[in-house]
């Protein structure tokens, strides 16, 4: 079942009918300005009834996604043919034949349009599953550059001699982020531990930077229990480190924020710019790869923009906000 | 008993930095050394080059501001300049680029054996040429180097405001000094072309120092070929004359 509150998918439904509409004004006319006047009788039932069907289904959504495909289907298709039956029933009190007729008509129209719908979204999903395992490989192979995963081994080995408590400490931590990295990561996880695992990262990235490295943490509490795609904030922390930190002889802050926007989620993060690093690395590739996925996860409902204010380099993220508890993707079911 | 090998080591991070001297250390009934120097960035190393004289330098790739290979690059200006053993994590550009150039490099976590047997090979016999080293870093340089009585002096490249080629050198002017240099004008403008733009035959002005044009008409000995117009750069007085060749591309990055 598509997820209701979503803008794109209400976006399409409301394409998709109306040029459903606008083929059946074509067929029944007899030229170009007799098809504007057909559209407009037809838009006169159809209007009503479709835009009181998709703020039923938006209302209704998290009711339709917890039961069983078939049922969620039906009951969303009988929603949609009362409707149609009300419009066409009203139609024809002001004086458009006769109510009976005119309701059955119309409650028929919406079954098949229904149908289509379904049919169109169920193809969609199965266009994009593929898509979401991919998202899984790509998740693993634009992670953790392996720059990282070399000189953090190569700072562990230095703390063993010195330091046997610490190094213990800091494979551990390297065995977890790898173990993130290879887990299946095709379902959407909490921000808190997404929140874990970037804590755990900038530990070991502490441990080669030192007094280099500063971090500013700024998380609204009641966005912890957001749900994100996973390792979506390791490897833009790690993006931040690579082309804000490392390139300065100085200490730089990367800052990390998450607040609510009512409902929707903001991700911000900011690092020191340097502009001759850009010029020589140019290396966007972690940025492509999360804007493609949070698209998979989230559509049309997800924005990623970058900006350079203050010499900084910052990223903002804006995506729903879901919880934990009403586990539903766009495009999963 | 031989005098141990003078090593210096240049990294920006101290911990790779200690595990560097204690591989050394481990080394040292086999192969004596002596760490002479460290340094957490190429413009530091530079400056202990001629105190420390190292025979030696090992060299991390990745480092802010100036990577390894410049630092070798700017180090082979001195007469005694220490073979240069470079070392990565993974750097796939440095690396192919090795590859291709046929530098030796030692990969982190660096091993002791591999340490010693390039340790030797550096003494040994003569490191990557500066042909070599060009190839393997075409990126724009962060300084420039002059050496002068055994000594290098970097002059960052942001603070050059233009540089002119005068018979067999090129001069290179900072708001506060000239310094001679050895590069040929064509390919600093190659290589500095974000950076730089040629405003005439023998010059190459930096964009970011231009502050605007000024007509030159009724000066005298214009020469032919070139334009009536001239670039004032802020931090130089006397604006530079733009060749008639050249105005259009700087007239285009004025506009801008």
């Amino acid at each position: 079942m598509p997820d209701f509150r979503s803008v794109g998918v209400l976006t399409r439904i409301l394409l998709i009918v109306n040029a459903c509409g606008l083929l059946a004004a074509l067929v029944r006319s007899e030229g170009m300005n007799d098809a504007a006047e057909q559209f407009a009788r037809i838009a006169v039932t159809l209007e009503p009834a479709l835009l009181a069907s998709a703020a039923a289904l938006y209302i209704l959504s998290h009711l339709l996604s917890r039961l069983p495909y078939w049922a969620g289907l039906s009951l969303a298709t009988a929603m949609a043919a009362a409707f149609a039956a009300l419009t066409g029933a009203a139609a024809a009190n002001a004086g458009l034949g006769t109510a009976a007729t005119n309701a059955a008509w119309h409650a028929l129209y919406a079954v098949l349009l229904s149908t289509v719908l379904a049919a169109y979204f169920d193809l969609r999903q199965r266009a994009f599953s593929p898509a979401l395992s991919e998202a899984r490989l790509q998740a693993l192979q634009a992670r953790i550059r392996p720059h990282f995963l070399f000189n953090s081994l190569n700072a562990v080995l230095m703390l063993i001699r010195r330091d046997p408590k610490r190094a213990e400490a800091a494979l551990e931590d390297l065995a977890e982020l790898f173990r993130n990295l290879m887990a299946d990561n095709r379902e959407l996880v909490t921000l808190a531990d997404e929140i874990a695992l970037t804590r755990q990262y900038l530990g070991l990235e502490h441990l080669r930077l030192g007094e280099r490295l500063r971090v500013d943490w700024d998380i609204d509490p009641s966005a912890e229990q957001a749900l994100v795609p996973p390792m979506m904030l390791q490897p833009l922390v790690e993006n931040a480190v690579y082309h804000g930190i490392e390139p300065g002889l100085d200490p730089g802050t990367v800052s990390i924020r998450a607040v609510r926007e009512g409902d929707r989620l903001l991700l911000e993060l900011a690092n020191p710019y340097h502009a001759e690093h850009q010029r020589r690395q140019g290396n966007r590739m972690a940025l492509a790869n999360i804007g493609e996925r949070l698209a998979l996860h989230f559509d049309v409902d997800a924005a990623l923009d970058t900006a350079i204010e203050d010499e900084r380099f910052r990223i903002r993220i804006r995506m729903p906000l879901r919880r934990s508890g009403a586990k539903k993707t766009a495009s999963a079911r | 008993m031989i005098a141990p090998l003078r090593i210096l080591i240049v990294d920006d991070e101290p911990p790779a930095r200690e595990r560097l001297r204690e591989l050394l250390g481990d080394l040292g009934s086999e192969l004596p050394t002596q760490v002479v120097a460290e340094a957490a960035s190429g413009p530091q190393a530079i400056a202990l080059l001629s105190e420390c004289a190292p025979e030696v330098a090992l060299v991390d790739i990745h480092m802010p501001v100036m990577n390894g290979i410049e630092f070798a690059r700017h180090a082979q200006r001195l007469d005694h300049a220490p073979a240069v053993v470079f070392i990565t994590a993974h750097d796939q550009y440095a690396v192919q680029a090795f590859e291709v150039n046929a530098i030796d490099y030692l990969l982190k976590p660096v091993r002791a054996a591999r340490l010693a047997t390039a340790l030797r090979r550096a003494v040994s016999g003569p490191g990557p040429g500066r042909e070599q080293l060009a190839k393997a870093d075409p990126g724009p340089r962060s300084h420039f180097s002059i050496a002068e009585r055994g000594r290098i002096t970097l002059v960052p490249a942001a603070e050059v405001l233009f540089l002119k080629a005068e018979l067999k050198y090129v001069t290179l002017r900072t708001r506060t000094r000239d310094y001679l240099i050895e590069d040929s004008l064509s390919q600093l403008e190659h290589e500095l072309r974000d950076t730089f733009i040629r405003v005439h035959r023998n010059c190459l002005v930096a964009r970011a120092a231009i502050r605007g044009v000024e007509n030159l008409r009724g000066a005298t000995g214009a020469e032919e070929g070139e334009s009536r117009w001239g670039v004032v750069l802020d931090g130089h007085a006397e604006p530079i004359v733009v060749s008639r060749r050249q105005w259009p591309a700087v007239k285009a990055l004025i506009k801008r």
